[in-house]
């Protein structure tokens, strides 16, 4: 199966998307596009566990290289493992619901869904590459429209929160080209080469990954929210739309978690031993902080922004411990993370366009007239609160038995203290149901809200069934992602 | 006997009743939703009951001693450590059979009462709904095979709690207690947590038998590995079992953890009988009892579990003697009675006649549940009544509510430990095991069985004696559906005595004989009536003797009233400490040092670009005298700086 259809595709449905200009034909051509995305995927993910051979031995799949530019020795490869697949499937998850909720953004239709299709290249892109010059692109690829789509498409401080969260991810980005840089000259093959498998057979010296790891990690890292570089977080997603507060949150804050995994790790893994103490603290430090800002914030989509930072620290937490276990449970965040941060923003959106207020403390008593999207926002709640049945349970629970299995009084210290965040998180989860959907019915207008509508209806049920599907049979993902997180494992253990 | 299909229809039925129930429940299944859930409880109920005759009567016992069957295991989870998994499975032995029966009779009787008493609710359906969630959840509990698989249950009874303590959730007290409810459970499952972080990793398993196997033998490798190494002069197996214990004592309401019980009444009145009288509260005592064998090897741990147990028996205790909501009332007397089974395992030894406290211990759940639950069904048919839960609203209802007034008579009775009702032996077979086990306890429990006795009855006599009130009830006493419940647990209520308990469930499987020593039944039963005498005098009629006697013990009555000031101290250091000095200078230090960092750089940098952008004029004169500048400069570098 050739990868690159997952660029093609996206790419011809946001071209084909140029020539018109009507809400309701834009809007269907993007359905088609996300559809036809979301049915690719699955059929890669078939064939993916079909195939033996390439498929469950943690050797990547699908492989094939293009030269880009030859002389600069850079080639446009792909090949995927169990992780990537994972991945993949939460971008053309989220993709689609993200579609479904933007089904009546009557502002400059064409472009909002242009960019769209063409942020979900950028994933894809970086998604499949093995070569990383080309996943740099597509990491670029998928921060610039970011900036338009904030700017334009946004609310509240909208142009501060592009230009800070653009100029944050960029300058991460040049750290990330740093790393990347000192491992295209440095490697120990003799040859310039970008491509990640030959760097990871022929990695740095120690001194060199010592050197350069910081900029790969902290680049990618700030991406994942890496304290205390996360505070294009909060402004970033509260200003966007919703579809591109989904996006963001759902997608673009697992790319850096995923480069780390690559990158960072796989490539320079007696780095990564050296700096996994530093790692531990500054991701305890964002779960817990994280967390308790998250009990002072008054607006819902900062709420669920500064709880990303809170959540997405178990997915650093959980690569800085180095266990099979914690990585895998890192992986399984990640994507649980994406399904559950959208499905909230979404539920958020569709409450603002009711409410016409985000703040919890004017709202009240939706279970009682929007039944429906209450019961929504209640299932998104409960996955961040780390409910059993729920994907968040499964990915907290690998994270801190992996964490546990380091002996170490910093491990356990950290370890105790990032398990104390299951309970602030119940603290501002319930205060948010509390205010916002139980409680006496806030005014009499609230009788008259239309409870979801179609569009609504089913880019909720298909975030919630993902969830499920994770929450109840968790034993799927984690046999698909358990060859590519055993290949980590390995160069981890063999350069201690 | 096939047990493992019998036993995951068991599981099945309720959950996809919940599942049916809830998506559907409001648009199809409108008025059938309480018909279709009482009828799976009837079928699941029957199925139990079947499941026990069998497993206690028939094929439980090989030479004597009853052994646990795995029904069903199979692997959810895998952890990439040793033999690390989460394994979702069905274990049957004595104590999760009769925890089946418990849950299952004691959830129909709730699910039938409720079809009279919830009749009119607009969420009727809901309703059904999560009570077949908790059920599910309940039933998964106790036939945990996994201690993560408990843990992943326990998580879904607290939500189903939550979601049924919250249900009327336009009031805002409700939704404030299930809040309270769920975040205080919360706070102990992290002990829970941390607990079974260090039990798996040290074991090397999460399943339940094979960490008993490899703790229970102090010769073992896991046992002397986890009790010579240790933290703050504890053992790491210390450490572990007061961590799990922690999650028990939370679920249970011990002390100093039970703030959340009282509110939780906020709930339906069934629900109280079900999730917070008869099931879900014991869930700790029945954690603790599942991990006995392990328990009983570690002396501070005991110790731990007897004392926190034989506090909250006397604190609750006190506090329900002052409290005038029927419903509170019956929550501190719960909260009391569940410490009766907490302090009766930690005095408890292990095997055959020294563990008695064990089989006290799951007798007395046993026989509480029903008994229980029979007193807040009654107190939800007065309630249904009398539109109102304060006792001072209430009086002379003997003759207005018959059928109610018997019922909840006869609980009294047995609560209070009255011979020959079913609370009269298990509570003397605690006390047994306290007075065997532990002097000081055996006292603390004699004093607390004269003050249930005491405040069992002054409940008794202002509900159905003193003076009459004038009531507008609209109805009868209620419908046949509510009154059959109580006659059901009635009957339960006199015959559960009489079942020869330390036969059928031990510590160690092995049945024994447990004999009633009439010597040793005086001071309790003296103690009860004592305790009813006084609230005869008190209570039967209206006067001013009570108030007379609050007004004297003053400080002691005003405090007890107040249960203690325990609930401000705890809104003392969750608002006043951790909102203050951690939540909101997480906030601010957020949005001014880092924040703010971020904002300098780029305001310094905004700076810098204006002060040097009159550099670039576009003036070619400008440009001109900076090259000359510039040439000369270097010039003198060279000309001076070179040689």
């Amino acid at each position: 199966m050739n990868l690159n259809w997952l660029i093609v595709l996206p790419v011809v449905s946001a071209l084909a998307i140029l020539p018109f200009s009507q809400l309701k034909q834009v809007r269907s051509i993007a359905a088609i596009g996300a559809t036809l995305q979301l049915l690719l995927s699955c059929v890669l993910l078939y064939v993916f566990m079909q195939d033996p051979a390439s498929g469950m031995s943690g050797s990547l799949a699908f492989e094939s290289s293009y030269a880009w530019y030859k002389p600069l020795h850079i080639y446009h490869s792909v090949g995927v493992d169990g992780i990537s697949i994972a991945m993949i499937m939460l971008t053309a998850i989220v993709v689609l619901a993200g579609v479904l909720i933007s089904w009546n953004m009557e502002k400059m239709s064409r472009e909002f869904f242009f960019l769209l299709m063409l942020l979900s290249a950028g994933a894809y892109g970086y998604f499949i590459s093995t070569d990383v010059f080309t996943m740099f692109f597509f990491l670029e690829l998928a921060v610039v429209p970011k900036f338009l789509l904030i700017g334009i498409w946004g609310s509240g401080k909208k142009e501060y929160s592009a230009t800070k969260l653009v100029l944050m991810l960029m300058g991460a980005s040049a750290l990330v080209f740093i790393g990347l840089s000192g491992l295209y000259f440095n490697n120990a093959s003799g040859n310039l080469s970008f491509n990640m498998s030959e760097l990871a057979a022929n990695p740095l010296s120690v001194e060199q990954q010592k050197f350069f790891f910081p900029f790969a990690f902290i680049g990618f890292g700030v991406f994942t929210a890496l304290f205390p570089f996360h505070t294009w977080v909060p402004d970033g997603h509260s200003s966007a739309p919703t579809a591109a507060s989904m996006f963001l949150a759902g997608i673009s804050m697992k790319l850096g978690g995923y480069g780390i995994l690559r990158v960072a790790t796989t490539i320079m893994p007696e780095a990564a031993h050296y700096y996994s103490p530093y790692i531990i603290v500054l991701s305890a430090i964002a779960i817990l902080y994280g967390s308790f800002a998250t009990m002072m914030q008054t607006d819902l989509k900062y709420i669920n922004a500064y709880s990303s930072v809170s959540h997405t620290g178990f997915v650093l937490f959980g690569i800085g411990m180095l266990t099979k276990t914690a990585i895998a449970g890192a992986v399984i965040q990640m994507v649980s993370h994406g399904l559950m941060t959208a499905l909230f923003f979404a539920v958020i959106g569709m409450v603002y366009e009711r409410t016409h207020t985000r703040m919890v403390d004017k709202m009240g008593g939706l279970l009682k007239t929007i039944p429906f999207i209450s019961t929504v926002f209640m299932i998104a709640g409960l996955t961040s609160l780390g409910l059993p049945g729920f994907s968040g349970f499964v990915a907290e629970m690998m994270v801190f038995i992996g964490s546990w299995e380091n002996g170490g009084t910093l491990h356990r210290v950290a370890t105790i203290a990032a398990t104390a965040s299951i309970v602030v998180t119940a603290v501002y989860i319930l205060r948010a149901i509390g205010k916002v959907i139980m409680g006496p019915v806030e005014h009499e207008a609230y009788f008259e809200f239309k409870d979801a509508r179609w569009n609504e209806k089913t880019a909720a049920i298909i975030l919630v069934a993902a969830i499920l599907v994770i929450g109840i049979t968790p034993f799927l993902i984690n046999h698909l992602i358990t060859p590519g997180t055993e290949a980590i494992m390995n160069k981890l253990v063999a350069n201690p | 006997m096939n047990y493992a299909l019998l036993s995951a229809l068991l599981l099945l039925l309720p959950l996809a009743s919940f599942v049916v129930l809830g998506i559907w429940g409001r648009s199809i299944f409108r008025k059938a939703s309480g018909i279709i859930g009482t009828a799976v409880l009837g079928t699941i109920a029957a199925l139990s009951v079947y499941i026990a005759c069998q497993y206690f009567l028939v094929d439980g016992q090989l030479n004597g001693t009853y052994q646990p069957i795995i029904a069903l295991q199979t692997e959810w989870l895998k952890f990439g450590y040793k033999e690390l998994s989460i394994d979702i499975g069905i274990l049957l032995d004595p104590i999760s059979v009769m925890m089946l029966v418990v849950i299952t009779v004691v959830s129909l009787m709730v699910h039938i009462f409720s079809l009279g008493y919830m009749k009119d609710e607009e969420r009727y359906s809901t309703y059904f709904a999560f009570l077949s969630l908790f059920t599910f959840s309940m039933l998964g509990l106790v036939i945990s095979v996994n201690i993560f698989q408990i843990y992943m249950f326990w998580e879904l009874v607290g939500v189903s709690s939550y979601l049924l303590i919250g249900f009327f959730f336009t009031k805002p007290s409700a939704v404030a207690a299930s809040k309270k409810a769920f975040i205080v459970t919360r706070f102990a499952d992290l002990g829970f947590l941390i607990g079974i972080l260090i039990l798996g990793i040290q074991t090397g398993t999460l399943d339940f038998s094979t960490i008993i196997d490899r703790l229970s033998n102090p010769q073992s490798e896991a046992f002397i590995s986890m009790t010579s190494a240790g933290f703050l002069g504890l053992s790491t197996l210390t450490w572990a079992l007061i961590l799990v214990f922690m999650g028990g004592a939370g679920k249970s309401a011990m002390f100093p953890l039970h703030i959340w019980l009282p509110d939780a009444m906020e709930g339906p009145t069934p629900v109280s009988a079900l999730i917070h009288a008869a099931t879900m509260v014991v869930a700790g005592v029945y954690l603790v009892a599942r991990l006995f064998p392990v328990f009983h090897l570690d002396e501070i741990a005991m110790s731990v579990v007897a004392w926190v147990g034989a506090t909250s028996a006397l604190f609750a205790a006190i506090i329900a003697t002052t409290q005038t909501d029927i419903k509170r009332v019956l929550a501190y007397s719960t909260m009391s009675q569940i410490g009766y089974m907490m302090f009766s395992l930690g005095v408890s030894g292990y095997g055959g006649e020294a563990g008695l406290g064990f089989t006290a211990s799951m007798f007395h759940l046993f026989t509480h549940a029903f008994f229980k639950s029979l007193l807040f069904l009654g107190a939800g048919a007065v309630i249904h009544y009398v539109h109102s839960n304060d006792m001072t609203d209430m009086g002379g209802l003997r003759k207005h509510m018959p059928v109610t007034h018997a019922t909840f008579l006869l609980a009294c009775l047995a609560i209070a430990g009255v011979p020959p009702l079913s609370g009269f032996f298990s509570k003397e077979e605690i006390l047994l095991a306290a007075y065997e086990g532990n002097k000081a306890i055996y006292f603390i429990a004699l004093f607390t069985a004269g003050l249930t006795a005491f405040y069992m009855f002054r409940l008794y006599f202002m509900i159905f004696w003193q003076k009459e009130k004038h009531y507008d009830p609209h109805h009868g006493e209620g419908p046949m559906s509510m009154k059959l419940p109580l006659i059901v647990l009635s009957l339960l209520t006199i015959v559960t005595g009489f079942i020869p308990f330390a036969q059928y469930v031990s510590s160690n499987g092995k049945g024994f004989d447990t004999h009633l020593h009439l010597m040793f039944s005086i001071a309790p039963v003296a103690m009860v009536i004592i305790g009813i005498g006084v609230a005869y005098v008190l209570y039967q009629k209206a006067n001013d003797k009570p108030t007379n006697l609050a007004n004297a013990m003053g400080g002691l009555y005003k405090a007890a009233y107040r249960k203690f000031y325990i609930d401000e101290l705890y809104l003392f250091i969750t608002h006043k400490i951790i909102f203050r000095f951690i939540g909101k200078p997480a906030a601010w230090t957020d949005k001014n040092i880092v924040d703010g960092t971020v904002n300098t750089v780029a305001s310094a940098t905004d700076d810098v670009s204006f002060m040097i952008k009159g550099w670039q004029s576009g003036k070619v004169q400008q440009y001109a005298m900076y090259f000359f500048a510039g040439a000369l400069l270097l010039a003198f570098i060279f000309i001076y700086l070179w040689h």
